[in-house]
């Protein structure tokens, strides 16, 4: 792929879906429940989530494929209720990338085209220029069975690009190819959007796949979307702890509801001592308790002398090894259950004994508050 | 497997494999050897070469008929049975329901019936109905035993046909028609054709549902039953039977070549096998 330049696209405040109410019901099954969201005009959209929590039911819905029990989809302003998939403003990147295997590469790209009747050399011209974005030129004369994964996926691609969609959909995309092609392609995706301006949207499970490529991401479980928020945003202030546990490994501390007023939250734990956070956008009180998180990778090993403005103070009791990482895993006095603490390997700490006494620092702004 | 295969007596294992084989097929090798023979009996040593019966073939009105009589009783069963399998075939490996399987056993079963029993059946079923027996009671005889064949290959080529590329197509524009036509249709062309071609040898070979449940028109398989009556009819039999024998064996060969071709265009998609 030709190397793009990395001009920060101006994000539009334009919504181009709007989800309303939607709910999907299969007899007393509900697949998708009351789920709201507006997509904004050339953003990258990730709808992530465990399998079964309704994403590709969202997606399919937005293409067609499916009609909503009750609610709405608009795509570009337009009502789709009652348009079959042939006629929406979409178009999909199926997890089997359902390539034409008795076409060749063209004919699979030019599939749609056909239908719209192009003159003079226009139906080429933009096959040429479709392959050319995913970096499949020369390969157009090649079948379907000749071509690797990736090199499907990117015929998949192609064949929805050049219908210009205002809606690119993708459905797990990458989860067929292997991790080091899954990581290019990610890099590559993220870069083929930014050049074409074509506001995507991904399925994935793969919560990394979501943190790295997206504008946005909707986190989704049991059918209904948890939260909204940019990739640094749910990372940082997962709403709940069911997205924090999603999201990759958090700790979590038994906290106590001392103050609570619109903007923050004051609370106190065992460990952290008295702790004022913000407050997340949709925390809900249950009761006097509360949870406070902190990842991992905010801990950091204090060694021989150093101080922390802030600090808490164990004892390792596992290490795990991982390369350019090490896992601890370190007992705090007073807390019920011990800290992951994962700390790089610059310092030796892939060499800590079991059994050392150990102070860890942290910032107070990495820690957040959780409904139960 | 192979592992253990090394240590079975490989040689004996060879030599019953040489006869098994030469068991089946000499006396179908026997059949051409002896329709180029002089001599009007089939004995060695053979007298000398001749394509005398080969060339009397076309000259026998009887035969021509019989012939005729296959060729539309073969047309008509095979787009029959094939049409029924296509419909059979779709319904099994595109939808769950309950009595798939119990449907699927049940239209296999002409597989294994005796067919004796089954042309017996169906000629005191047509009697009962009040059809007078002729070439068309011979088709419908002849499109249950296909339907089972018909069913093996077009589920061969239907199994494992990805629902999404009939839902890509609609993605990109095509109309319900028009997806049929462009995708559908062409990746299950080989097995249709297929089908048809084995529903079209059967037919032609078939002997005892013809023998029962035709009228005063013979087919083939019932001409050289007639014949078999003359002796100095034998080497005329013997050609018309390599020449069977010969255009079975190429459209049993075509239809599995289409056969597979639609299998390996509807399985191994997507790109966990690349």
């Amino acid at each position: 792929m030709p190397e793009q330049p990395q001009i920060a696209r101006p994000q539009s405040d334009r919504s181009m879906i709007e989800i309303k109410n939607v709910t999907r019901s299969y007899g007393a099954f509900k697949a998708l429940d009351d789920a709201s969201l507006t997509i904004r005009e050339g953003e990258f959209f990730s709808l992530l989530g465990p399998s079964g929590c309704g994403k590709t039911t969202l997606l399919r819905m937005i293409a067609g494929f499916d009609n909503p029990t009750s609610g709405s989809i608009a795509v570009g302003g337009q009502p789709m209720e009652g348009i079959p998939p042939n006629r929406r403003p979409t178009n999909m990147v199926f997890q089997s990338y359902a390539i034409f295997p008795h076409l060749n590469v063209e004919q699979n790209v030019a599939y749609g085209l056909k239908r719209l009747k192009l003159q003079g050399g226009e139906e080429k011209r933009r096959v040429e220029e479709a392959l050319a974005q995913v970096s499949l030129t020369g390969l157009g004369k090649r079948l379907a069975t000749e071509l690797s994964g990736g090199q499907r996926q990117r015929v998949a691609l192609a064949r929805a690009l050049v219908m210009r969609p205002k809606v690119l959909l993708l459905d797990e995309p990458l989860s067929a190819l292997d991790k080091k092609l899954r990581e290019q392609m990610q890099v590559e995706l993220r870069r083929l959007q930014q050049a074409v301006g074509i506001t995507f949207v991904l399925v994935t499970h793969d919560q990394y796949e979501a943190l790295a490529m997206s504008d946005r991401i909707a986190v989704m479980f049991g059918g209904k979307i948890a939260q909204v928020a940019s990739p640094k945003e749910i990372y940082q202030r997962p709403v709940n702890r069911q997205v924090a546990d999603f999201l990759g490994g958090m700790n979590f501390v038994k906290a106590e509801i001392v103050e609570e007023n619109g903007a923050s939250l004051v609370v106190d734990t065992l460990g952290f001592g008295r702790v004022k956070t913000d407050k997340p956008k949709a925390f809900v009180r249950n009761g006097g308790g509360a949870t406070l998180g902190i990842r991992p990778e905010r801990l950091r090993v204090l060694w021989d002398n150093a101080t922390a403005k802030f600090e808490v103070a164990g004892k390792v009791v596992e290490r795990h090894y991982f390369g350019e990482i090490t896992h601890l895993i370190v007992e705090i006095p007073g807390l019920e259950k011990p800290l992951s603490v994962t700390e790089t390997n610059d310092f030796g700490a892939d060499d800590i004994p079991v059994g050392t006494p150990i102070r860890l620092a942290y910032d107070p702004e990495a820690l957040v508050a959780m409904a139960d | 497997m192979t592992a253990r295969s090394r240590f079975l007596p490989g040689g004996w294992l060879s030599v019953y494999a040489f006869l098994y084989i030469v068991f089946l097929y000499l006396p179908v090798i026997f059949l051409p050897i002896f329709s180029i023979n002089t001599a009007p009996t089939p004995k060695f040593p053979l007298t000398g070469y001749t394509l005398q019966w080969y060339e009397d073939l076309p000259h026998t009105p009887a035969l021509l008929d019989a012939a005729w009589n296959s060729l539309i009783v073969g047309v008509s069963a095979s787009v029959l049975a094939t049409v029924l399998g296509i419909l059979a075939a779709r319904s099994i490996t595109r939808y769950r329901y309950p009595g798939r399987r119990a449907i699927n056993g049940l239209i296999m079963a002409p597989l294994v019936l005796p067919e004796v029993i089954v042309a017996i059946s169906m000629l005191l079923v047509m009697l009962q109905l009040g059809l007078s027996l002729s070439l068309f009671t011979v088709v419908l005889g002849h499109v249950l035993v296909c339907i089972p064949y018909s069913m093996t290959v077009l589920t061969s080529g239907f199994e494992g046909f990805d629902r999404s590329l009939e839902e890509a197509s609609a993605d990109l524009g095509e109309s319900a028609f028009g997806t049929f036509r462009r995708v559908t249709l062409p990746m299950v062309a080989p097995a249709i054709i297929s089908s048809l071609l084995v529903c079209f040898t059967i037919s032609l070979d078939e002997f005892i549902i013809a023998f029962f449940l035709t009228g005063t028109e013979a087919t083939l398989p019932i001409y050289i039953w007639g014949q078999l009556r003359f002796a100095s009819k034998l080497p005329g039999v013997l050609a018309l039977g390599t020449l069977l024998l010969v255009a079975s064996f190429l459209l049993m060969t075509i239809a599995e070549i289409l056969r597979r071709r639609a299998a390996r265009r509807t399985q191994n998609e997507g790109g966990l096998y690349a």
